[in-house]
């Protein structure tokens, strides 16, 4: 059935407020929901990385002096928490999706834009809650993790609205899901084939299977766990005959897809980044889709790899061993793909440039790290320890956050016309990858040599590395001024960039700076070689 | 082009010799003190060179690249429009799935001289009733071993100590002594929340999970006093709940023992 | 839900109308489904583990009888046919059939609902009397919350396929696939349920 009313049409312009009052209403443009989840998102991010610096304070000394123990538990659960839900993934989904996704299939908005902006309102107010459930009986305790049968005995306020406002955000996660897959399969531009999607529609395609799949299984499990909390049922809690257990096996079955919901639109990210500033076309852009979608498939029959000193039979253990290396095969391909796109190019070495290196590097290492700890007898030392900490900053912040960080770089002019000016930016890239090292670095030793994690106290012949650790958080906190200088001055009197300032060739670059309401003048642009540089293509307009 | 390949092979091994001397001559480790130690070690220092040399190589490939292929002031357009290489794809897909594959195999073949694959998770006759599942951590003891092992010592975690009972002697301790070169085997459980038991000298690690008695079994190598942790997030006193296992010539080991044993209380 | 919100969007005429599309609200629909349908896995996969790694522990009472679900499954099957007729009527613009068809499927879904709530009050546990009351309870629980959201939205596009001033036309059939590719959805996952809580 075909239907010959535009639903793409659907921003009633008149009654949307005007210029940045905007971006606080319940706006239906996909462009101001993205930025509204940038925005949304790097606050919290704030707010998580100041409560990362309380941590790190804490840990300068062994002793248990910054503040009380049950405190240290509420702090590093809110920080990873919202590092995850309200930062991570609401911005390498939600705020780059929304902004990019309508432009490279070439539609006016996305697929079903008020439930686009439904789901982006779930996120403020599950945030605040979430922040503000410090103030009633304490936060949540237990870790990000909540396993139970702590998380039913701690004071149960707190686990509770931490178990709602995560309910909320990955409601708003599978919303955001169900759009981008129908956007992008559905409402693609008449004559524009899947394979000439530049490629990061190919990972938010993947990323949203994952969502979709297994956000709901998160969902099922938290309700039970809330049931144990309220209703006193036992599914849980082996008091009353519950197995602990399943619970795991139920949040990894979530939380491991979850790294790669965190991880592969940063990897479509970087694929759009590197070829502009590189000058040359993606490197083998087929065997990149495979490696995606290799990557969603083995993603979701890994998870029990966190569980390798839980009761787990041997036998689970090695399949699980097995798969999760496996993984590095395709991640593999990507990053051997994006260092053939950077060979034999003409790269400008800019700030978008230097965070996508920085992202390549950190995160091989960090990637590294990970098939250590698939192999059962390693991880059997190092789980729970400062290593895995280690392996995971490098892979969420020297991964996924250098690459917002890079985009950012990349898409200002596009969002605001004006470009960001690149002696601060490269000075927060040298200060954010030094801090970055220095800080998580040396936590690998921690952990190999019995420091565990979660701890508020630990072993005074670790003080030394600890405080060096301090100092990487230190000058990551420091990092973040010359960026916000950079951001603030730049919107008020950056350097007019004009419509196409890197010269690139993906969609969104081919109308105007800011774009205007419904993307296009006219209609929108077939671009058949997102990737064409170096080609003699014929105008694309 | 033969000079460009000999520059290429002359990288290529320097990368493979740091990485080697790195891998021999830096110990991240701390003391080795039980049968498992020198074989994770072992394990660890191929993970280690492996990777090293392709976090290094990459590394290399990243910064060659930067620099090499920077644009320079004079220069306008675009690389060369290269999209794909079919034969370089297999390479790099065939290379870490190899690698992947034999640090699987590997790593399979520790886990085995660990004792990991010993079958214990079923019921058991000394130390369950017979509703009891049992779950078994890392091992080197077969059913039957534990049964005759005299070393038997149940342990019991809580918010925030460990126990160790000695069902032999009677008596209960806040400290773990074991003699050293025999295998000891525990059961474990905990009274409450998830703990684990951890003493990085030995390498090993096993979750203690209420409702869930475990077995672990190791063999300490070397006397000396050894930190035991608490690995698990168990509450706000989880980075205090430590304890030690001390190491002790047989003779000492005895003489503790025998202190501390109470008489059995026939009733 | 929230899904079917955009169809209203698909309402608003816009004045200058030149593209046309497929009709992806559908699309939208069954990615929900199927992402709900994760959630049911989850608690299945559950039970299952419970079953078998926990025995019921001494003394504990866990009995299902057949006689009420097996009626229930009856009753569901009927209610997706006569769903199905519903929607056949309304393609043939015999709205007033289609309305009574909608209104004899929502009357199965509340009997059904009265039928659950009637196993609950006589089954011989209760929530909280062990893992697999507590899981049994949780799980149909959740199915009746489905059942229950059905049977409103079924008595809603009802109102709506009334013969003068409906929204619910031949033309404008979605409201109603979409509701009832949900209640074929919802009776599915009853099936699954029957076999593996009570059957197995
Ligand atoms: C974005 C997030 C993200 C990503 C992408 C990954 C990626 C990977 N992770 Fe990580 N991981 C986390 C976030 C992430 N992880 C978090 C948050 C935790 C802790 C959770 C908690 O307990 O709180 C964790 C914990 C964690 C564990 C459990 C540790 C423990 O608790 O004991 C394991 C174990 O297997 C693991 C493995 C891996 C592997 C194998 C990958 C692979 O995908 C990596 C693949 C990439 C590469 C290998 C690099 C590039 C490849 C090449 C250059 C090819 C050549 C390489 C080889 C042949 C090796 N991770
Ligand atoms: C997903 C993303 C993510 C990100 C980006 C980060 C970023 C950081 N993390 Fe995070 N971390 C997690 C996810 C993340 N973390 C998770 C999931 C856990 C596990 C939690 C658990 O165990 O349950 C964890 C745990 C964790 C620990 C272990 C705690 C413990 O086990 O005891 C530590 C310790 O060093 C740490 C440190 C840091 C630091 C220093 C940063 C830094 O990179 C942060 C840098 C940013 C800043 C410093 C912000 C700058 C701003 C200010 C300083 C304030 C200015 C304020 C205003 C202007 C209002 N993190
Ligand atoms: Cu016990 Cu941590
Ligand atoms: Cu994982």
């Amino acid at each position: 059935m075909t239907i010959s009313i535009d639903p793409q049409k659907t921003n009633n312009e008149s009654l949307q407020p005007k210029g940045w009052l905007r971006y606080f209403s319940f706006s239906l443009d996909h462009k101001v929901i993205g930025i509204q989840y940038l925005v949304c998102g790097f606050l919290f991010y704030l707010i998580g990385g100041t409560l990362a610096s309380a941590i790190r304070i804490e840990l300068a000394s062994p002793m248990s002096d910054f503040m009380p123990r049950d405190v240290y538990n509420q702090v590093l659960t809110l920080h990873g928490t919202i590092m995850i839900f309200l930062w991570i993934v609401p911005v390498v989904n939600g705020a780059f999706g929304n902004y990019l996704i309508p432009f490279y299939v070439g539609a006016r908005d996305m697929a079903f834009p008020r439930l686009n902006a439904v789901a982006f309102w779930l996120i403020p107010p599950s945030g605040l809650m979430l922040v503000a459930s410090y103030f009633v009986e304490g936060a949540a305790q237990a870790g990000w993790t909540a396993y139970p049968p702590l998380s039913i005995t701690t004071p149960q306020s707190g686990q509770i609205i931490w178990i709602l406002s995560v309910l909320l955000l990955g409601g708003s996660s599978i919303f955001g899901g169900i759009n981008f897959i129908a956007t992008i399969i559905k409402l693609r531009r008449p004559g524009l084939k899947l394979m000439q999607l530049p490629m990061y529609c190919w990972a938010m395609l993947g990323t949203s299977l994952l969502v979709v799949l297994s956000t709901p299984v998160l969902a099922g499990t938290l309700i039970l766990l809330s049931f144990d909390i309220i209703a006193n049922t036992g599914f849980f809690n082996p008091v009353l005959g519950g197995n602990v257990v399943v619970y795991q096996h139920l949040f990894w079955f979530y939380s491991h897809p979850a790294v790669y919901i965190m991880v592969l639109p940063a990897f479509g990210l970087v694929s759009e980044i590197l070829p502009v500033h590189a000058r040359k076309p993606l490197f083998g852009y087929t065997t990149m889709v495979f490696s995606i979608m290799g990557i969603v498939v083995l993603g979701l029959v890994v998870w029990a790899h966190h569980m390798f000193t839980s009761g787990t039979p041997p036998w689970m253990r090695l399949f699980f061993t097995i798969a999760t290396a496996f993984i590095a095969v395709p991640t593999g391909i990507k990053f051997f793909n994006w260092v053939a796109t950077l060979w034999g190019g003409k790269i400008s070495i800019n700030s978008a440039m230097l965070f996508s290196c920085g992202f390549i590097i950190n995160f091989v290492f960090g990637g590294i790290t990970g098939v250590a700890l698939a192999q059962v007898p390693f991880d059997i030392h190092v789980h729970d320890t400062y290593f895995v900490v280690a392996h995971f900053h490098y892979i969420v912040y020297g991964g996924t956050v250098f690459i917002i960080f890079s985009s950012i770089y990349h898409w200002f002019p596009k969002v605001t016309g004006k470009m960001l000016n690149e002696k601060l930016g490269i000075l927060h890239f040298i200060i954010t990858f030094i801090g970055f090292n220095l800080c998580f670095a040396p936590q690998h030793w921690l952990g190999l040599n019995g420091m565990p994690r979660r701890v508020a106290e630990y072993d005074p012949q670790f003080q030394f590395v600890n405080q060096i650790s301090s100092l990487g958080a230190l000058l990551m906190a420091i990092s973040t001024i010359p960026f916000l200088i950079n951001v603030f001055l730049s919107v008020r009197n950056g350097k007019n960039a004009g419509d196409n300032p890197w010269n690139a060739l993906t969609p969104e670059w081919l109308t105007s700076s800011p774009p205007p309401v419904e993307n296009w003048e006219g209609e929108a642009p077939l671009v058949e070689e997102p990737y064409g540089y170096g080609k003699e293509i014929s105008e694309q307009k | 082009m033969l000079n460009k390949n000999i520059y290429l092979i002359l990288i290529i091994s320097l990368v493979f010799a740091i990485s080697f001397w790195i891998g021999f001559n830096v110990n991240l480790l701390p003391a080795e003190a039980s049968i498992n130690a020198p074989i994770y070690d072992e394990l660890f220092k191929i993970l280690f060179i492996t990777g090293l040399i392709i976090f290094i190589g990459m590394t290399i490939a990243v910064i060659y690249s930067l620099f090499k292929f920077r644009k320079r002031n004079d220069q306008i357009g675009d690389g060369i429009a290269l999209e794909g290489n079919l034969s370089l794809e297999i390479v790099w897909t065939i290379i870490p799935s190899i690698i992947v594959l034999l640090i699987g195999l590997y790593s399979y073949n520790i886990y085995d001289r660990m004792g990991g694959m010993k079958e214990l998770n079923h019921n058991h006759e000394m130390m369950s009733s017979n509703s009891e599942k049992i779950w078994a951590g890392i091992s080197q003891t077969s059913d039957n071993e534990i049964a005759i092992n005299n070393l038997s010592i149940e342990v019991s975690a809580m918010q925030f100590a460990f126990l160790f009972n000695y069902p032999k002697g009677n008596f209960i301790s806040g400290e773990l002594h074991v003699p050293v070169d025999q295998k000891v085997s525990m059961k474990m459980e905990s009274k409450d929340v998830i703990h684990a038991f951890w003493v990085p000298e030995f390498r090993i690690k096993q979750d203690i999970i209420p409702g869930q008695p475990t077995i672990l079994n190791f063999t300490p190598t070397k006397v000396g006093k050894y930190p035991i942790i608490c690995a698990e997030l168990c509450g706000p006193y989880h980075g205090g709940m430590r304890a030690s296992i001390i190491v002790e010539e047989e003779s000492d080991y005895n003489e503790w023992f025998n202190k501390n044993k109470k008489p059995e209380v026939n009733l | 839900m929230t899904t079917l919100d955009s169809s209203k969007e698909i309402q608003k005429n816009n004045s200058e109308v030149n593209e046309t599309h497929e009709d992806f609200r559908m699309f939208g629909l069954i990615t929900f489904l199927i992402a709900d349908g994760m959630t049911f896995a989850g608690f299945f996969a559950a039970y299952l583990t419970y079953k078998a790694v926990n025995p019921l522990p001494d003394g504990a009472i866990y009995e299902l009888e057949l006689p009420i679900p097996t009626l229930n499954t009856i009753l569901l099957l009927v209610s997706s046919a006569t769903f199905h007729k519903a929607g056949k009527a309304l393609l043939k613009d015999k709205n007033s059939d289609s309305q009574k068809w909608l209104f004899f499927t929502a009357l199965l879904g509340i009997i059904f609902l009265i039928c659950q709530l009637f196993e609950y009050f006589h089954l011989p546990f209760g929530l909280t009397d062990n893992l697999f009351a507590s899981t049994f309870y949780a799980l149909t629980g959740f199915h009746g919350l489905h059942v229950t959201l059905g049977t409103l939205m079924i008595l809603i596009i009802a109102w709506q396929s009334r013969i003068n001033g409906g929204r619910l036309t031949s033309q404008n059939m979605f409201p109603l696939e979409a509701v009832e590719l949900y209640w074929h959805f919802v009776d599915g996952i009853w099936i699954v349920l029957f076999i593996i809580l009570y059957l197995l």
